[in-house]
């Protein structure tokens, strides 16, 4: 086991299995398929990001550097948060971008009975260590601790 | 964060909860990137990324009842980006009956919705809102709350203007405050470059190649151009805009680039020069090789590799006026060497309702309605979501249309053979 140190952007604790990207994770193209046809395990339909394409994140830890893309970013994923097909947590190794950032505030603020902890600056080494697969519990205060 | 009197007093609820929450939403944001203070959103006109009715966005649109119902209302009024559909671009029976029933089933209802919140015209739904003839272009120095990251990096690179990639939704909180958390591409400090580029290739660059090897390249990053001036000059005419507008989409969603300088050419690369630059940024150098990498590194998502095309987008982002008069001329043309009449492969070219107005004033365009083009105010990305018309081996030149679709990108040149003459 392995712990990590981030900062804490949306709090909460929760434990689940690894998801993990490398490359910039392009929120509009890797969800807006699956909210649109009923997919609840969310998988990812995005083709520019082989690493993820085709796996299922819903209830998983998604562990990337920040995301990319289109700014309906944010609005898609507080939609994902809406229909409860989100991550149980974002991970990131970087700052957190502000469109990520906007959503994961969005869903904070005005969805009442939605957690999902956002955890950011874990650091290359963070994303580097984590696998899929790996188990994933989020203390509290930005504890990350990586298992398998 | 340290807050004004007034914006403390909003967040404590001097203007109700619903307000309350949306000062809440902007401090938690600004909070997550070290925002000291909150400023003055000073654009004459906001510009929202969100355009589309989709049923499945339900939660977005409760969220605006909610808005509403509260008189949370923005304090301009506002451009949004392209409607989802129009009748005249190429459908058949099943793929309308899902736009109509299934996907844009609320389009009417949150059009509704946008007159509520301040939409600036019932034909004020483009991705180009900067264009001279939509009336949205605002001024050097400008705090904007705007979204649509094609339109961010356009107005902070080629106009000056000062915003940061803003999610939808967030857009508009900062309008109905009048306020947007201080960070990032807002202070002079985030819009230093940490990129050089370098572009040394033997001929102009395809826009939309270059844009997406340098977002693939930066990510969120600023990058300071040099070379480019090469080929675009040093002046911003209409050549130049129309190019940078597709450059710039294309960094924005090959990246997340928000802002670029281009040397010798855009307006702080002008006034200030490799000051821009900080000391340790690291370089990338573009070659006619490089290019070539990146243009064969996209995935070919089509079932059979070598299907005819069956439809052409052309204008994602919105094409500009010159644009529409320039391919008019070049595809009359390619179409006499062809020895066609027609284009020979369906082609939708897409703008703004206000370009498409001024376009058809131009002797231009009855020379344009000859070659068979159809010329739409859609979205081709919001058509292509159709799961029916996904299957559609559709051909663009359009790099972020490409990303997000299994359209398969082609160059300008190979589009305009491809329509002229028919390709594989």
């Amino acid at each position: 086991m392995k712990q990590f140190k981030g900062r804490v952007i949306t709090p909460g604790t929760v434990s689940a299995e690894a998801v993990v990207t490398k490359a910039g994770f392009n929120t509009l193209a890797s969800l807006q398929k699956s909210l649109q046809f009923g997919d609840k395990t969310a998988k990812v339909t995005d083709q520019n990001n082989p690493e993820l394409y085709g796996k299922p994140i819903a209830g998983k830890a998604l562990c990337l550097p920040q995301t990319i893309g289109s700014t309906t970013g944010g609005l898609v994923l507080y939609c994902a948060c809406a229909m409860k097909r989100n991550p149980a947590c974002m991970l990131f190794a970087n700052t957190i971008d502000s469109l990520a950032c906007a959503g994961a505030v969005l869903a904070e603020v005005w969805i009442d009975d939605v957690t999902m902890p956002v955890i950011d600056q874990l650091g290359d080494e963070f994303l580097n260590y984590v696998k899929d697969g790996m188990t994933i519990t989020i203390k509290e205060d930005g504890i990350v601790e990586v298992e398998g | 964060m340290i807050l004004t009197k007034d914006q403390q007093a909003i967040l404590d609820g001097s203007k109700g909860e619903t307000m309350a929450k949306v000062m809440k939403t902007l401090v938690m944001y600004g909070k997550a990137f070290n925002a000291e203070k909150m400023v003055e959103v000073t654009s004459e006109h906001n510009h929202l990324v969100t355009s589309f009715g989709l049923g499945v966005l339900d939660p977005v649109y409760q969220l605006m009842d909610k808005l509403i119902e509260a008189n949370a209302i923005s304090q301009q009024t506002f451009s949004c980006d392209p409607r989802p559909v129009d009748k005249n671009v190429p459908a058949n029976f099943i793929q309308r009956l899902v736009f109509n029933k299934f996907m844009y089933n609320k389009q009417d209802f949150y059009e509704e919705q946008l007159q509520k919140l301040g939409l600036m015209d019932k034909d004020a739904f483009t991705c180009t809102c900067y264009m001279d003839q939509v009336g949205n272009k605002p001024n050097k120095g400008e705090i904007l709350s705007w979204s649509e990251s094609s339109a961010v990096v356009y107005a902070n690179s080629v106009l000056g203007a000062r915003c940061n990639r803003n999610s939808g939704i967030m857009d508009l909180m900062g309008s109905i405050v009048g306020y947007v958390p201080y960070f990032g591409l807002l202070t002079d400090e985030g819009r230093k470059a940490k990129w050089i580029i370098k572009v040394e290739t033997t001929k102009k660059p395809e826009a939309q190649l270059l844009g997406s090897a340098i977002g693939m390249k930066v990510m969120e990053d600023v990058p300071y151009v040099i070379g480019l001036d090469k080929w675009l000059g040093t002046e911003l005419t209409e050549e130049a805009c129309t190019y940078l507008k597709d450059f710039g989409a294309a960094t924005a969603s090959n990246g997340a680039v928000g802002l670029y300088h281009i040397d010798n050419l855009t307006p702080e690369a002008k006034e200030s020069g490799r000051d821009l630059i900080y000391e340790d940024a690291k370089e990338y150098v573009i070659d006619d090789a490089e290019l070539q990498r990146i243009y064969d590194s996209y995935p070919i998502i089509w079932k059979d590799i070598n299907a005819k095309p069956k439809l052409c987008f052309m204008g994602c982002p919105h094409m500009s006026l010159q644009q529409l008069k320039d391919w008019t001329d070049k595809v009359e043309k390619s179409l006499t060497e062809y020895g066609n009449s027609k284009v020979v492969i369906p082609t939708v070219f897409t703008a703004a309702p206000a370009v498409i107005k001024e376009f058809k004033k131009t002797e231009h365009y009855p020379r344009f309605a000859e070659t068979g083009i159809i010329l739409s105010y859609i979205c081709p990305l919001m058509y292509m979501n159709n799961p029916t018309v996904g299957k559609t081996p559709v051909i663009t030149s359009s790099n972020k249309l490409r990303t997000y679709t299994n359209a398969r990108y082609y160059t300008d040149d190979e589009i305009l053979v491809q329509i002229t003459k028919g390709g594989n």
